[in-house]
């Protein structure tokens, strides 16, 4: 057998050829830029085109941002520098600008010897926010997130620490209130009194209670008045008091509108379609410029919390038909199961028909959210200073006038910063949550 | 006009609420400071430093009245107030009063009923063009491309004076004094015009000062100055005379350095009576009689606060012009202290 070919063949391998590499066009990188940049004439000259495109933005771009200039006192000292290191009428950023009012930029007016107390806010908010975005955390430490506003509160604004714990204690009555009724005389009463009660307790009894605890026990942080809050501070805080206020009010609103109740449904409809049939700017005039007027003389109802109330209805008329999107994709079938197992109206919400649509919406709530905080930017039109406004004062200053790029690079970063992180916590919340329906 | 309709009703509806509130100094004595509406920047008027402190020279006026109520110059809470929202502010009692290079015309004072209680800087609309134009006057600039703020005066002031000349021009509209700087220095327009402090304030920032010109024409009178509200005219009367302590002391020599000098006693009754020695000129108002001493204090008098924010050794550069006392050939011209 072995030999049959031995005579008729002169030569037969008899081990196998050693592997070699593939040919050089159909391998590694050669191969990917074949494939993707070069596979065709037209596309090989594109790619040349678009490679210049690239080469000279950056090349004007790059050497602009990486030679700034970080130690000057004023655009006019930087100028002086720059024609010291590169010659007259280079092109280089100012970037002292920064070094100068950055905190300026960040905290606005904020006491510096305070800066401490928004920057320990803002460890508190991210740590609250754990246990909310993610599923790894101990379950006790919800409370924690719970008790977060409180105490950001506590630490931007400062006074009492008893104004936010007497806010607390009526939370705590309207949950008692709802515990104790509930069982006697059932779940509507419950549920009115549950409202009703912690109310009565903040309009009456609140405010004399916590300024007599003050009187008694004076504890609590230097009162910092919202005229100082400003910079990104102040686009922060609007954002994020809007974002998490119009979540659970658009989600009401979206099932008042499907609701079969005439008045629930047409409020909602009304609420819904007012809000966002008008402009968030005009609303910022209303709040700025109108209440003044309803309001009795006297009455001085701080101008950022009118701003975030506004900019919270805003966002929750849109959640609300983002999340209303949801609930009619869902199949009719799942509202029927929930009514075969028996189910009332919330338990089938909580347990069966949100989850599933809130995970549908999840890329339009977080659009939202991310359109709430870039028009937080507006406040700029009714004087108050977030970074653009206080851009506009900073070139207001004889040092800093005439400086415009440096300013905007520099807010447009961090606000890029901001959403993007939004944008991929939905992206890896939509991978998390996919249970393969498509 | 629809907006001057919407301002004019909400500023009636503010008078109720202004005449509710009176005593406008009572309140401003409890509070413990001054409310105070500025600009939200401009250059030389008011800005803040990088400490958060305003400076500037309408910011002035106000540490001046602040002073003269309270003896310190800095009880004084700023509100930045916009070209919408100054007006409402002043009306519905957010502030107390309003330094906010506002223009004094018929309309603010009548119709929206405010009191102009003088005139911190007078100023009117010019042109900036670069030299290389060669253009020497307003009259060359037929068929200019004219970048210009929109819904200001100066825009009305534009088009009436181009009108009166029988030339042409094509505007550029642009929203804040920023653009309009990177707009006529990218060459999108050959004219930049708006109030003339303004422009001597953009000049300055350029890299190239002098291949740029101030046009020698002023087409409009722009006094502007600090206002309150109707119906408090005891306030008003505070605002006001404040203003002219800082002028008068300029022109009776008083100034932050020798006042204390001054206060030991003069024979000048003049100065006597503004610095309350002799007199009782403070108590009128119902403020204390070192009223104008804390006042003059509080940034200097009216020449060093021109001098310190906008004057010729600042970047700005402004020469005092029509701002100079009456004395030299200007229009500052304080009443008698009597």
């Amino acid at each position: 057998m072995s030999d049959t070919h031995a005579q008729t063949v002169r030569f037969v391998r008899q081990e196998m050829m050693p592997e070699r590499a593939p040919p050089i066009r159909e391998a590694g990188a050669v191969k990917w830029l074949r494939e993707n940049l070069f596979s065709s004439w037209l596309n090989a000259i594109l790619t040349l085109v678009s490679l210049y495109a690239v080469y000279y933005i950056l090349s004007h771009v790059l050497p602009w941002m990486v030679f700034g200039i970080w130690d000057a006192n004023s655009l006019t000292e930087c100028r002086a520098v720059r024609d010291e290191l590169y010659g007259e009428n280079a092109s280089v950023a100012c970037w002292a600008v920064l070094a100068d009012r950055w905190q300026q930029l960040m905290f606005g007016f904020y006491p510096s010897e305070f800066y401490w107390r928004p920057v320990l806010a803002v460890v508190v908010f991210l740590v609250a926010l754990g246990p909310i975005l993610f599923s790894g955390f101990p379950r006790q430490a919800i409370w924690f997130s719970a008790a977060s506003p409180f105490l950001m509160y506590l630490l931007l604004w400062g006074g009492t620490i008893w104004g936010p714990l007497v806010v607390i204690v009526g939370f705590v009555i309207g949950v008692v209130a709802f515990q104790l009724l509930a069982k006697v005389a059932g779940n509507i009463v419950g549920g009115l009194a549950s409202i009703i009660l912690p109310i009565l307790f903040w309009l009456f009894a609140a405010g004399p209670l916590a300024s007599a605890l003050a009187a008694a026990l004076p504890i609590g942080l230097t009162f910092v008045p919202s005229d100082d809050f400003g910079g990104f501070m102040l686009s922060f805080i609007i954002g994020i008091a809007g974002i998490t206020l119009s979540l659970p009010l658009g989600i009401l609103l979206a099932l008042g509108r499907q609701s079969d109740l005439f008045i629930i449904n047409k409020v909602s409809v009304a609420f819904i379609e007012i809000i966002r049939g008008v402009p968030l700017i005009v609303w910022l005039f209303t709040a700025s410029l109108l209440l003044n007027y309803f309001l009795p003389p006297g009455t001085n109802f701080d101008l950022m919390l009118r701003v975030i109330i506004m900019v919270t209805f805003f966002a929750s008329a849109y959640i609300a038909e983002v999340v209303r999107g949801g609930l009619a994709a869902l199949p009719r079938g799942q509202y029927e199961a929930a009514d075969a197992l028996g189910l009332d109206y919330a338990k089938s919400m909580r347990l069966i028909i949100l989850p599933q649509a809130l995970k549908i919406s999840i890329p339009g709530i977080v659009n939202t959210f991310i359109g709430l905080f870039k028009d937080t930017t507006l406040v700029v039109f009714i004087g108050l200073l977030d970074p653009i406004g206080l851009s506009n004062a900073i070139r207001a200053t004889t040092d800093w006038n005439g400086i415009y790029w440096e300013l905007f690079v520099f807010i447009g970063l961090l606000f890029f910063i901001c959403c993007f992180g939004m944008g991929r916590y939905s992206l890896w919340l939509e991978r998390k949550l996919q249970t393969g329906h498509r | 006009m629809t907006k001057k309709i919407i301002l004019g009703a909400l500023a009636v509806a503010g008078l109720s609420a202004g005449a509710a509130a009176a005593a406008t100094l009572d309140d401003v004595k409890a509070r413990g400071n001054l409310n105070c509406g500025v600009t939200t920047g401009l250059t030389g008027f008011a800005a803040p430093d990088a400490n958060g402190v305003w400076e500037g020279f309408d910011v002035g006026v106000c540490r001046a009245v602040a002073a003269a109520v309270f003896g310190d110059p800095m009880a004084v809470e700023f509100t930045p107030t916009t070209g919408q929202t100054r007006f409402t502010a002043l009306s519905s009692g957010e502030i107390d009063m309003l330094a906010r290079n506002t223009t004094w015309t018929f309309t603010r004072d009548v119709d929206l009923k405010f009191e102009f209680t003088g005139v911190n800087y007078y100023d009117g609309q010019g042109f900036m063009v670069p030299k290389a134009l060669g253009v020497s006057s307003a009259k060359d600039l037929d068929g200019a491309t004219v970048c210009i703020q929109t819904g200001t005066t100066t825009e009305l002031n534009l088009a009436d004076y181009f009108r009166a000349n029988n030339i042409s021009y094509e505007p550029v509209p642009i929203e804040t004094n920023a653009e309009a700087q990177q707009q006529y220095l990218a060459n999108a327009c050959d004219v930049y015009t708006t109030d003339a402090s303004g422009l001597a304030a953009t000049r300055a920032t350029f890299e190239n000062p002098g291949d740029h010109v101030v046009l020698p024409e002023i087409i409009s009178k722009e006094p502007l100055g600090p206002l309150v509200r109707h119906g408090d005219s005891e306030w008003g009367d505070i605002v006001r005379w404040t203003l002219n302590a800082l002028i008068v002391a300029e022109e009776l020599g008083v100034t932050s350095a020798n006042i204390d000098e001054l206060v030991a006693g003069t024979n000048n009754p003049e100065i006597n009576r503004l610095l309350g020695t002799e007199g009782e000129l403070g108590p009128m108002l119902g403020l204390e009689t070192d009223w104008a001493v804390n006042a003059i204090k509080a940034g200097g008098n009216y020449g060093e606060l021109f001098e310190k924010n906008i004057g010729e050794n600042t970047p700005i550069g402004l020469s005092r012009g029509l701002n100079a006392q009456w004395t030299d050939g200007g229009l500052l011209y304080a009443p008698p202290f009597r």
